[in-house]
């Protein structure tokens, strides 16, 4: 939120129209929570009334073993290929703002 | 005005992560080492925290900051030792930042503090998200929560420095598999430490007690 309306104040913005969230599925952000939320800080703010937009990033994860990148499903962390339980997180922890539009 | 679109990409933790910079420089400065201690309610921090205060407190100068929702149960029982403790209330709010343990910094003598253990708040969800300034991340799981925690919460296990598997003195009353846990850790985090204790029974202890004083070296 204050990232927003640095930013939109920076850019000599006078409203804020929408916000374009990128959410990895990893980070425990509730989007209905997210919105509920920023309809009471946005008040009184140039993003009162503003969209927000989300993009999920799904869990994604590679074998150590066999270098293997594989989708997160139902909490299976083997490997579909080798079997391999090494496995790392490479996708679904980001937070960040794409973008904003704004006018 | 016509609408236009401004590219951002910037981190929505970017402020909070520098909070924590600045926490951990300022512990540098006056050479405090900070533990954070992570887990779900009820795993054990406090008595884990307790049981190390009680080992070290002839050696090092001890604080303790906790994190919980309400209430100053845990700050008291630290107090009750003589040891100072910073009580963080979040008022709701089911994890730590970095300005709340800024502020709780503010609060101690950090020139006559060795080492501080930051309770987090019991959650294994968000509190992995936020970076606090610790200089080591710890994640506690208990014998009765089950071994399948890392792959449920995967998050905390992967940035953990140390995992331990608190109560095992209950082990033969719990599904918990101790031959495999081990392999889920260094799957997920192959540079994590793992410890097996008991901080009711002291079993395993001797362990966890080296590595404070690796951290502490």
């Amino acid at each position: 939120m204050s990232l927003a309306l640095k930013t939109a104040a920076t850019a000599g913005a006078r409203k804020i129209i929408s916000i374009h969230l990128v959410v990895g599925d990893y980070t425990g952000v509730v989007e209905d929570a997210v919105s509920f939320y920023f309809g009471f800080l946005s008040k009184d703010t140039i993003a009162a009334g503003a969209r927000i937009d989300y993009t999920h990033v799904p869990g994604q994860l590679r074998c150590r073993d066999c270098d293997v990148l594989f989708p997160l499903q139902k909490h299976d962390f083997h490997c579909p290929k080798c079997d391999g339980k090494r496995v790392e997180i490479v996708g679904g922890r980001e937070l960040y703002i794409e973008n904003m539009e704004v006018e | 005005m016509a609408a236009r679109t401004i590219t951002i990409k910037e981190n929505i933790l970017g402020a909070n992560a520098e909070q924590a910079e600045i926490n951990r420089k300022r512990l540098d400065g006056h050479h405090v080492r900070m533990i954070n201690i992570m887990s779900s309610p009820g795993s054990g921090k406090t008595s884990l925290i307790m049981q190390t205060i009680h080992r070290f407190r002839n050696k090092y100068r001890i604080a303790v900051i906790e994190g919980d929702v309400a209430s100053s149960i845990d700050a008291d029982k630290i107090t009750q030792q003589n040891i100072p403790a910073i009580q963080i209330n979040t008022s709701g709010g089911c994890h730590l930042d970095a300005r709340m343990v800024q502020t709780a910094l503010d609060g101690l003598d950090l020139d006559r503090i060795d080492l501080i253990f930051l309770e987090n708040v019991g959650n294994l969800v968000c509190t992995a998200d936020f970076d606090l300034g610790a200089h080591k991340d710890v994640v506690i799981l208990s014998v009765p929560e089950g071994d399948d925690k890392p792959h449920k919460y995967p998050v905390a296990f992967i940035e953990a420095d140390a995992v331990l598997v608190n109560k095992i003195d209950v082990l033969p009353y719990f599904d918990f598999n101790s031959d495999t846990f081990p392999e889920i850790i260094s799957g997920l985090n192959p540079s994590a430490r793992l410890f097996s204790l008991s901080a009711k029974t002291g079993e395993g202890m001797e362990r966890w007690f080296s590595w404070i004083e690796e951290t502490l070296s």
